[in-house]
């Protein structure tokens, strides 16, 4: 059993280890490993189309991250006050939306906008007075993030309910009960409370949607995010440039995922 | 404020009640948490409902502080009536019964939590010499700066009545506080509670399932059963007049004799027990004649003697509690009852032995015929 789990384990994180080892790589092949240097990292990043890339993942990634707490805590918390045969939906709903494949993701989200934007963008045209040109709605940046906001919502959903449903419910009463209004409660009480989960379910959002390939490769339109960039430089062939930007995906995604674990762990640290 | 005399406070006329309920229900879907509830609360009493689990004392509570509305009814607070208003406007505050503190707060800002609510602001330093003054009464200075979880569950406890009282609310709703106490630390907080509100002046209603605990601080008792009131009397007319069997065993302990009223005359009835014996006992409310009843009896009031007149019983069992010696004894037709033997009545006979025959008799006083529910 043990020797089984090593082997699932070696198969997992070897390529991995393989891709961070020869990102250090001297030689310019990937067969080969010919001494330590850090050369393509510099060539990474001093690759314009890398740094376009880039630029365009981290805009996105924390846009979407943004929108997608924001959202996500206000919906958690007024689903506390559904109950019943609605609530049950909602449950169902949003853990559906969390195990769905990300390719049905992007295809359904391809097809709903650009039906909406066939309806929309004759009504726009018409709209518009003689003469000038009309806005033209279309795949981009708007869309990704759109897309990435609703599936990344349901995340952020799961995890701010679970601390509240750690919550006492007497808390609230106990704030009211001392004059608190409504809002200061929430204020005072329910969001400091609460607050660790949310930037628990931000920074994982944020890695998230910065690893994304599958949605964005449907709905970026003209857009190139990193994983996107990198897609499209592999079939050109593995270099250890690629090696070298996995790797720094790598370390930044582990690096937030690390942080929210922390953060969900002190936030679950209850008083006794 | 002066306490003196308000013992009778609510028949005094003119008097305000701090608060009161009037013909007040709630219902959660089918569940009758609360029916028909009548009662008013005077200006600096002490009152305690009291009653089993689930009886309807917690809603009854949370109708006070605003977290329910009531379904029927009236609830109403200095002589208006609150049904609509929020918690959070109300004069009122509460000790939950996990105290609910702020985890995320120090001790010094759970206390002023409330004071720093007020509209238009209070000045910091005003705030902070409050929460100090508070500190003080519930024996905490120098706890301020702590956080919550360093803090023991007496300790919490204190902090939960501070953060109350700092605000001077005109009802302190105190939910089961003493629960999650052990014994000791219990005995000490009833004592400390007490004198807090003998030292305040504000009105106390406390919730407790604890007839001890009810028993030993309230000036008004208010008994609950399945969501109404049965009885509402200071202690000590509660233990000496219940109007019920409910109630008497509720208060104290009882033996309960079942049997028919044979004659009555509304204010003494006589009795005949299931072994044909006939009883005389006073009665707390007119019951006529036929009507099936039980006569009450406190062990105390049981006299157990070798020789003389009363109930031929065996001894089952003896426990000594030091300045009294409880016995169980078993009379062949009515069961097992208990009797309470003080030490100085048992210099001339006893002590008595487990298989003694003995004879228990009472004075007719002592027995209540009340009714059987
Ligand atoms: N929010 C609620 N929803 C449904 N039922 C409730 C609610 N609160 C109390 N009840 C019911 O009302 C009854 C009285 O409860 P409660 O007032 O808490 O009793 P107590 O404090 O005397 O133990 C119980 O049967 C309880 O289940
Ligand atoms: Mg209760």
């Amino acid at each position: 059993m043990r020797m089984y789990a090593t082997c699932v384990y070696l198969f997992l994180y070897i390529p991995i280890g393989v891709i961070a080892l020869f990102s250090f790589n001297a030689g310019r092949h990937a067969s080969q490993l010919q001494g330590f240097s850090t050369k393509w990292y510099g060539k990474a990043l001093g690759n314009p189309f890398v740094m376009d890339a880039l630029q365009t993942s981290l805009l996105v990634a924390f846009t979407s991250a943004l929108l997608a707490s924001l959202f996500g805590t206000m919906a958690a918390l007024a689903l506390q006050g559904v109950r019943g045969p609605v609530r049950t939906v909602f449950d169902m709903l949003i853990y559906v939306a969390v195990m769905i494949p990300g390719i049905v993701i992007g295809i359904a989200t391809l097809i709903g906008l650009v039906t909406l934007f066939d309806q929309l963008n004759p009504m726009l045209a018409a709209l518009w007075p003689e003469g000038a040109q009309a806005p033209r709605l279309s795949m981009g940046l708007g869309s990704l993030i759109a897309a990435h906001t609703m599936f990344l919502m349901a995340l952020v959903i799961i995890i701010v309910r679970a601390r509240l449903a750690g919550m006492d419910r007497a808390l609230t009463e106990a704030s009211s009960d001392l004059y608190a209004t409504p809002f200061g409660t929430f204020r005072q009480v329910t969001l400091p409370m609460i607050f660790p989960a949310v930037l628990a379910g931000f920074l994982l959002s944020f890695t998230f949607s910065f690893d994304d390939f599958i949605i964005a490769f449907f709905v970026a339109g003209s857009e190139t995010t990193l994983p996107i960039y990198v897609f499209s430089s592999i079939r050109r062939g593995v270099t250890p440039e690629i090696n070298a930007i996995g790797t720094m995906v790598l370390g930044v995604s582990l690096i937030l995922l690390v942080a929210a674990q922390v953060l969900l762990r002190r936030g679950e640290r209850k008083p006794k | 404020m002066d306490k003196v005399g308000y013992g009778g406070a609510l028949s005094k006329t003119g008097q305000t009640p701090i608060a009161e309920f009037r013909a007040v229900s709630k219902r959660f879907g089918d569940v009758v948490a609360a029916s028909d509830l009548n009662l008013a609360i005077a200006e600096g009493e002490f009152l305690s409902f009291l009653g089993p689990s689930g009886c309807g004392k917690t809603t009854a509570l949370r109708m006070l502080a605003g977290f329910e509305a009531p379904s029927d009814g009236e609830v109403l607070l200095d002589g208006e009536v609150v049904n609509g208003i929020e918690a959070h406007q109300r004069p009122v505050n509460m000790v939950f019964q996990h105290y609910a503190l702020f985890p995320h707060m120090t001790v010094a800002q759970n206390i002023g939590y409330g004071l720093r609510q007020r509209r238009p602001r209070l000045p910091k330093a005003e705030i902070a010499q409050k929460v100090g003054k508070a500190l003080d009464i519930v024996r905490l200075d120098g706890f301020a700066d702590r956080r919550i979880w360093e803090m023991s569950g007496g300790q919490q406890q204190r902090v939960a009545l501070a953060r109350a009282i700092v605000n001077e609310p005109k009802l302190l709703l105190l939910d089961e506080p003493m629960a999650a106490l052990d014994r000791k630390l219990r005995k000490e907080m009833q004592i400390e509670l007490q004198n807090l509100q003998r030292q305040l002046g504000i009105t106390f209603v406390l919730v407790t399932h604890d007839q001890e605990e009810a028993l030993s601080m309230s000036d008004r008792i208010c008994i609950m059963r399945d969501g109404r009131i049965v009885q509402i009397g200071s202690p000590r007319e509660l233990y000496d007049h219940p109007q019920s069997r409910y109630v008497a065993g509720f208060v104290g302990s009882s033996n309960f004799f079942d049997g028919t009223v044979v004659t009555a005359n509304g204010v003494s009835a006589s009795v005949r027990l299931a072994n044909g014996d006939v009883l005389e006992g006073s009665m707390a409310t007119d019951l006529p004649v036929g009507h099936g009843v039980c006569i009450s009896v406190r062990p105390e009031q049981v006299a157990l003697a070798r020789e003389g007149e009363g109930l031929p019983v065996t001894v089952q069992n003896r426990i000594f509690l030091g300045e009294h010696t409880e016995y169980l004894v078993k009379h062949q037709e009515l069961g097992e009852f208990l009797a309470l033997s003080p030490r100085q009545s048992e210099l001339a006979d006893g002590p008595f032995e487990t298989g003694d025959i003995l004879l228990a008799s009472w004075d007719a006083s002592a027995a209540l015929v009340l009714e059987r529910n």
